[in-house]
């Protein structure tokens, strides 16, 4: 990949912060967007824009077109079965809203248990400790090494036949820890569970076969892979969708809504749109079809590639510096391209500050992983983390303002 | 005496996510230097980093003030103990 060519895409990297050039290293929050992806939801609004689906006239019909044409690209990108397993969100945590609820309502109650790893997101903690306070299912936790790594043993040793259903990052929005999806999945399908792999940080940045994964869930968001903030997806095995009830209720997602004497008979249209009521972000989902086409033309390999290289400079010019503690396993083969630190005297709040006056904007908090900042005995930390236009040139410049504050 | 006010000064107060107690407040782009040269005059410099970030107390609290226009303050138990504390430095 030639990173130069790439950076003249992003019409923001040629912003100044504070007097600086941008580095922009808060890619697990959210990814920059190319001129294409702009392009891409500028042309819809200037010469496209219409309601979806079951309208006669022209916009409408082109508008329909461009929405499904991306569900197909989005599909293939992942290697769905069928466009019809991809349901379009808001983004990874409605997507992981709309199983909870709509499992945890009807398929999963009293008895059942549900097994999440510690080191998640608290979106995909959050709405299962909800419908768990409704349905009455006990959820479980497995259990996360200092180094934060999965603790694969105690994953295994917890899913029984009472578990319904397992929820697992595919990469830690923290560490970049990447999970073993495969083989837990196969662990949990030998006891009949189900798998949820939340993708959000793996989809942007690796190649993800959800046949070859045989996960049964797949939530991720465009915003972090270069597309528009309020669109994400959930892939879902066909017959598992097929069975589940709609999550949210309205247009676009009925066959028929009658009433006879007061009662009320309701019918749900077929796959994909049963999960997508209401209009939905036509522009969000053209623009993120536009990203995914960008990301192809990379390589998914080539992206995960120029990454690791990255984390592995970083990393190997950061681990024995005396002002920086950094967080996360050592051997690289197990992580990607984030890397959590401290620095020495700073708050993580402080540490973000102070690079934000050089221009480097890094993110400082719990990154919404609250439990796995509790293994690290940590009240905070400062996270750096890469995407296709960060160079090495940039680490250079982190490190070299390093030294400048110690000095 | 000056009808100035704090909300003159400060575009945003923000509680930090994390267990530390860190607030940060962001002044106005266009007041931002105005309240670096108050709170410079007012505060005691500890220390400079790399000349753009400076270590202050004032009144026994310890606090960091950044060029770009943000102070980053620990401890306050209540927005109004932190305002108090702001108008003292900037009015």
């Amino acid at each position: 990949m030639d990173i130069q060519t790439i950076r003249q895409d992003f019409p923001i990297l040629k912003r100044q912060i504070n007097g600086n050039p941008l580095i922009y290293f808060d890619n697990a929050a959210t990814s920059q967007k190319p001129r294409q992806v702009i392009d891409a939801i500028t042309d819809y609004y200037t010469n496209h824009n219409g309601n979806i689906h079951r309208a006669i006239h022209t916009l409408s019909s082109e508008a329909t077109d461009l929405f499904e044409q991306a569900r197909e690209r989005i599909s293939k990108f992942i290697n769905a079965n069928t466009p019809n397993e991809i349901i379009f969100t808001r983004g990874t945590t409605e997507a992981i809203n709309l199983v909870a609820y709509s499992l945890g309502c009807n398929h999963i109650g009293g008895g059942d248990e549900i097994l999440i790893s510690r080191m998640e997101h608290h979106s995909n903690i959050v709405p299962w400790e909800i419908i768990s306070k409704c349905s009455g299912f006990t959820i479980k936790y497995a259990q996360v090494h200092k180094d934060g790594t999965l603790d694969y043993q105690d994953f295994e040793n917890q899913i029984t036949k009472k578990t319904k259903i397992c929820c697992l990052s595919q990469v830690s929005n923290v560490t970049g820890v990447i999970n073993d999806i495969k083989r837990l999945t196969k662990v949990a399908h030998d006891h009949d569970a189900l798998m949820l792999v939340d993708g959000a940080q793996s989809v942007p940045h690796m190649s993800v076969d959800v046949q070859d994964l045989d996960a049964d869930f797949l939530a991720f968001s465009g915003h972090k892979m270069l597309g528009p903030t309020g669109i994400g997806v959930l892939y879902g095995k066909k017959a598992i969708l097929q069975k589940m009830a709609p999550f949210q209720g309205g247009g676009n997602m009925i066959k028929d809504v009658t009433l006879n004497n007061d009662k009320c008979n309701i019918s749900w249209t077929e796959l994909p749109w049963k999960f997508e009521a209401g209009t939905p972000d036509i522009a969000g989902v053209i623009g993120l079809g536009a990203a995914v086409d960008y990301l192809q033309n990379l390589g998914m390999d080539n992206v995960f590639n120029h990454e690791k290289e990255l984390t592995k400079y970083a990393i190997e010019h950061l681990k024995d510096h005396k002002n920086i503690t950094l967080y996360g396993p050592t051997d690289l083969s197990q992580r990607c391209g984030i890397i959590p630190f401290s620095l020495n005297g700073f708050s993580s709040h402080e540490t973000a500050a102070i690079f934000n006056e050089y221009g480097i904007a890094i993110r400082s908090g719990y990154h919404c992983a609250q439990p796995l900042h509790q293994i690290f005995n940590l009240p905070s930390s400062a996270r750096a983390s890469f995407y296709v236009y960060n160079t090495q040139a940039e680490i250079d410049r982190f490190i070299e303002i390093l030294e400048d504050l110690h000095q | 005496m000056s009808s100035a006010t704090v909300t003159d000064y400060v575009s945003r107060i923000e509680g930090t996510c994390g267990a530390e107690s860190d607030v940060i407040v962001n002044f106005k782009y266009d007041k931002k230097d105005e309240a670096i040269a108050q709170i410079m005059k007012k505060a005691q410099l500890k220390n400079t980093l790399a000349g753009i970030i400076f270590e202050l107390t004032f009144e026994d609290r310890s606090f960091r003030l950044y060029t770009s226009g943000k102070a980053i303050f620990r401890g306050f138990t209540t927005k109004t103990e932190l305002m108090d504390f702001l108008a003292k430095l900037l009015l």
